[in-house]
């Protein structure tokens, strides 16, 4: 038996594999406990009645059609729609816009560069707590600039109708890493293709129309998709302004916020699970929708 | 959810054939436009840095200075001693939140690093039975977002008894996660086979080949995950909220947390703590930018 281990351990191939298996052992075990089982609970979960004291009970569908009927989810539902159809494209133009400033030859560019991925550093509690300061209505930055202008400003966070505005303009501030990756993605396009179409006769807008954005689309497809999957978990900021209840009256409930409520605030784990496998299936439908129209605008000719 | 690259991204540091590009077009326009495109440039750089330099002139402000209508730019007088006020303020721990925080995120940086460096070694450059197929299965976990995954686990550590303690919050980093391993398992891809072969031959155990030829060649990658992964828990919110009960155990972001909750009227001492959180973290990107932009480049995301 010793001497046909040994015989064993001296197969090279049989040696690495039991390597390999040694390498990948702890995310194997990963991949079983945080990753399968989770998955399995959630869904069987989502089909009980489970408040932590007493032993989950099989309800079927009742927690989905408990959705159907509840206020406070579609709520939350039209308020997240709201900020992702919002932020996200805003999001995306701006740091396109960006990018083609970085894009330029003008000096002190490691400096603007670093300014504007500098808020993605910026720990979003801390991060919101400012802009709390910044849109105070009376006294804030914002509404002293827009009152320059001889506008008045709204009261953002006091106010449920410009709350989620409030949190979009958050969310601006953080556009800095899809600026870099717009970046990179400009620094990738062939200079060569850029000065055919300067002989051609195309000017600045026309480079940009039928060169750049074109060759872009690929790094737009990816911010778009990213920004999506984000956007629709949107939790620390609306968790800071408005809390469990969404203060405003309900305008900043989230409904990453409202999983949180109902599996924390009311432990009801049942209920949350079949929230969160909602968002989930939400998530996929849209980046697969997404996916979906790409042959019509993504560019794969390079 | 870190997933999805660009495709025009995938390349490793290095492949890129030009850096500085010689010839800009667009640039015929003369200074005047020269001088344009900067001052743009400048007032977007400007209203991006203004939330932090905000903070910080908050911060040193009385509070009552912090509401006076015209706004005041820069505090009447200059109030350091908002941050010993902090440190020592009654009934909010801050020095404990702060080394909480550097536990925190110090341990999941290291568990991350460690296991990630492992796992995508064995899948870069180990053959076992299943490797590819368990290599896919990685790859969807990361279509899966922590979302559908949060109330099983939490109740999963409720089972084990860990709830208010930070087992929860470290353990799962030494498990490994899916996007570094791929990003691990494309830098060791890249390094050149003759020299682990080479070490083969002459005997060297796996393990030993790892720790000691591959990793040393790997650095790069290795301080981009360290870097990202410690910012990340040190902004995280979430999990803290979850798990975390007892005050004295809570990380930076649940100490501002609750000290909105509580003290909505001590707002100078609130920007001196946001100030005091972010400062780390300021400091780390300025002394590893460079990783910060390869790491943004190399995998973008948010934050």
């Amino acid at each position: 038996m010793s001497r046909l281990r040994h015989r064993r351990s001296r197969t090279p191939g049989r040696r690495q594999a039991l390597a390999g298996f040694l390498f990948v052992a702890p995310w194997l075990i990963a991949l079983v406990v945080f990753h399968g089982y989770p998955i399995v609970a959630a869904t069987y979960l989502s089909l009980t009645d489970y408040t932590v004291l007493t032993p989950p009970e099989w309800v079927g569908a009742d927690n989905y059609l408990k959705m159907w009927n509840d206020s406070a989810v579609w709520r939350a539902a039209r308020n997240s729609l709201f900020y992702a159809l919002l932020s996200v494209p805003i999001g995306l133009v701006l740091s396109l816009v960006l990018a083609l400033l970085l894009n330029r030859p003008v000096r002190g560019i490691g400096i603007h560069r670093t300014l504007f991925y500098m808020p993605a550093v910026v720990p979003p509690v801390a991060g919101t707590i400012v802009f709390l300061l910044l849109l105070e209505p009376r006294s804030g930055l914002l509404n002293t600039v827009i009152e320059v202008v001889g506008l008045d400003g709204p009261a953002w966070f006091l106010d449920p109708k410009w709350s989620k505005w409030g949190l979009i303009i958050l969310s601006l501030w953080g556009v800095g890493a899809a600026t870099l990756i717009f970046l990179a993605g400009l620094q990738e396009i062939p200079l060569s293709l850029l000065e055919a179409a300067s002989i051609d006769g195309a000017g600045a807008w026309g480079r940009f129309r039928h060169v750049t954005l074109p060759l872009l689309t690929p790094v737009i497809l990816f911010n778009l998709v990213i920004g999506v999957i984000y956007s629709f978990q949107v939790f620390d900021a609306a968790m800071v302004v408005g809390g469990t209840t969404g203060e405003p009256g309900g305008s900043t409930l989230m409904y990453m916020v409202l999983i949180y409520r109902s599996a924390f605030s009311y432990f009801d784990m049942g209920y949350a699970s079949a929230q969160a496998l909602v968002l989930f299936v939400a998530i996929l439908a849209v980046t697969a929708a997404i996916f979906g129209t790409t042959r019509h605008w993504v560019f794969e000719g390079m | 959810m870190r997933a999805i690259r660009p495709p025009s991204l995938l390349r490793r540091d290095g492949e890129r054939e030009t850096t500085t590009r010689p010839v800009y077009l667009g640039r015929r326009g003369g200074p005047l436009r020269q001088i344009g495109w900067h001052l743009v440039l400048t007032v977007m750089s400007v209203c991006f840095a203004i939330p932090l330099l905000w903070m910080l002139s908050s911060a040193l402000k009385e509070n009552r200075e912090i509401f006076t209508v015209p706004v005041r730019w820069l505090p009447e007088a200059f109030r350091w001693e908002n941050f010993v006020s902090v440190l020592s303020y009654p009934g909010y721990p801050f020095l404990r939140f702060f080394s909480n925080s550097v536990f925190y995120a110090g341990m999941v940086t290291v568990g991350t690093v460690l296991s990630c460096a492992l796992v995508g070694y064995g899948f870069a450059r180990l053959r076992f039975p299943g490797r590819d197929i368990l290599f896919g299965l990685t790859l969807a976990t990361m279509m899966v977002p922590y979302v559908v995954t949060f109330i099983p686990t939490f109740l999963l550590f409720k089972q084990l008894g860990v709830l208010g303690t930070y087992i929860p919050l470290i353990a799962p980093a030494f498990f490994a996660e899916a996007f570094f391993i791929f990003m691990m398992r494309q830098f060791f891809r890249g390094v050149p086979k003759e020299l682990d072969d080479a070490a083969r031959v002459d005997g060297a155990g796996e393990f030993r080949i790892f720790w000691q030829i591959m990793l040393p060649l790997v650095k790069p990658a290795l301080v981009v995950m360290a870097v990202f992964t410690f910012v990340w828990t040190w902004h995280d919110f979430f999990r803290p909220l979850i798990y975390l009960q007892d005050p004295d155990k809570y990380p930076l972001s649940l100490g501002l947390f609750a000290f909105r909750g509580r003290r909505l009227t001590e707002w100078h001492l609130m920007m001196a703590a946001a100030t005091l959180m972010t400062a780390p973290l300021v400091i780390l990107f300025a002394v590893a930018q460079k990783y910060f932009i390869q790491g943004m480049k190399m995998f973008g995301l948010k934050g």
